[in-house]
């Protein structure tokens, strides 16, 4: 009898109105990805940590990713520091995405909070970190963001802050609703918060998002897939956190993030302006 | 010196920035690590290119650089400009046409750092934009036409530096050591 593994995969006809392919399309090829990653990572060990610079289900990433092997270097120079962050430059009102637009936005207020660490668990401190999200009802303010779900008069969704000595950095916001786009036919983002992170060096800069725990949407995802390692996959899912959840208030999500990479010894003295 | 730690936290996985950064990333004087026309300045500037040799539309460029004496500059206030202090950190939305371009000095040091991200890359890309003539070990171990794609050129305008991302000229994009993401 055949194994049911090996037959080939029936075509999928693209959807009739939309003539977007089916979601059921791009499972099968997020189901090859992992399977051949498994297979991989059993017979070698490699696993992988990041994220792929090369993941075809992210339809939009056909022509954008580079195809030869980057180039390793030794940082040198600038590349061995970030900029200075201070108190000219971010306000602390920037950490919370509910009071910017003079009333209470839809949805549900979250905290969310956490460290910014290098790889050897050292606080990143005083460095600056960006966020930005849909709001409640999964809309952006943004004009190519057009689908028919409200904007909140009150809501933004950016947020800035620096990070404390402890390399803590805290956001009070909305929780973000899930996001319909265009990479299939009925695609759809789990809620999300983009992160723009600086580390003490260049080498450390990262752009990345975090995500819910228990949310269904994230194994249908080929951006969140495009982390092809389950355990590094689950480095972008944030916990919830009771003890950051606040009476009446607030719930709590608490969420780390390791920057590793750096080459600078951390004991030279600070020379912050 | 410090604590054991009983394990060893592994890196955060980068993700893509998206097409809807630009209300969030880009802000008032983002571009211009000094103001255009002041003494020494330049403008480093190209387009950002996909496989196809199309302009990228909605990238995100960021410089970091050393002031023309080439020291590391150490001071705040790269988020909101006074006009006076050399941050040496900038950022630049790509236009319509895949542009981008920053206002700033001639690094004392050879490089010009650079990131990029955009939507459909999954993770930031780090480059050098070198200054025209320079020489220095990564150039020496390239052939010639990859050592070509890391180095500025003089223009009517200042330095131009354009980036592919993929394709017969993509750039020669960089990895470090212990790098993750």
């Amino acid at each position: 009898m055949a194994d049911p593994m090996t037959q080939p995969t029936p075509p999928t006809p693209p959807h009739p109105t939309t003539g977007l392919e089916p979601q059921a399309a791009l499972d099968a090829e997020m189901a090859a990805i992992s399977s051949s990653y498994a297979a991989t990572l059993d017979a070698t060990g490699a696993s992988e940590a990041g994220v792929r610079r090369d993941y075809p289900p992210y339809r939009s990433s056909r022509l954008r990713h580079p195809t030869k092997d980057p180039h390793q270097v030794d940082p040198e120079g600038i590349e061995l520091w970030s900029p200075v962050f201070g108190a000219r430059d971010v306000d602390p009102l920037e950490a919370d995405l509910t009071i910017q637009r003079g009333g209470e936005p839809q949805g549900e207020r979250m905290v969310v909070t956490g460290r910014v660490v290098d790889g050897d668990g050292r606080p990143v401190r005083r460095q600056l970190v960006e966020i930005w999200q849909a709001n409640a009802g999964g809309r952006y303010v943004h004009q190519r963001d057009q689908h028919p779900a409200p904007l909140d008069p009150h809501f933004t969704g950016m947020g800035r802050c620096l990070t404390d000595d402890d390399g803590t950095y805290r956001f009070t916001t909305i929780r973000p609703g899930p996001y319909p786009w265009r990479n299939h036919h009925n695609a759809w983002r789990p809620g999300h918060i983009h992160f723009s992170v600086f580390g003490t060096q260049f080498t450390q800069r990262l752009v990345t998002q975090m995500y819910f725990p228990g949310d269904p949407l994230t194994a249908l995802d080929p951006i969140c897939q495009a982390v092809v390692d389950p355990a590094a996959r689950a480095r972008l899912v944030a916990a919830y956190d009771h003890d950051v959840t606040q009476h009446e208030w607030a719930t709590g999500y608490r969420w780390d993030i390791v920057l590793t990479g750096a080459h600078r010894t951390p004991l030279e003295p600070e020379e912050d302006a | 010196m410090t604590s054991t730690p009983t394990s060893t936290p592994t890196s955060t996985p980068g993700q893509t920035a998206g097409p809807f950064f630009h209300y969030a990333l880009p802000y008032d004087g983002d571009h211009l690590l000094v103001p255009p026309g002041s003494p020494g300045a330049t403008w480093l500037h190209g387009t950002v290119r996909d496989g196809e040799g199309t302009p990228v539309p909605d990238a995100l460029v960021e410089v970091w650089q050393s002031d023309a004496a080439g020291e590391v500059p150490r001071l705040a206030g790269s988020l909101r400009r006074d006009g006076r202090s050399f941050t040496g950190f900038g950022r630049c939305a790509t236009d319509a046409e895949g542009r981008y371009g920053f206002s700033t000095l001639v690094p004392g040091t050879p490089f010009f750092a650079v990131a990029v991200f955009a939507r459909g890359l999954l993770h930031r890309l780090a480059t050098r934009a070198y200054l025209p003539g320079s020489s220095d070990a990564l150039l020496d171990a390239l052939p010639a036409e990859r050592r070509a794609t890391l180095m500025t050129t003089e223009d009517a305008h200042g330095l131009r530096f354009d980036v592919h991302l993929q394709g017969p000229h993509e750039t020669v994009f960089l990895t470090y050591p212990g790098e993750a993401g």
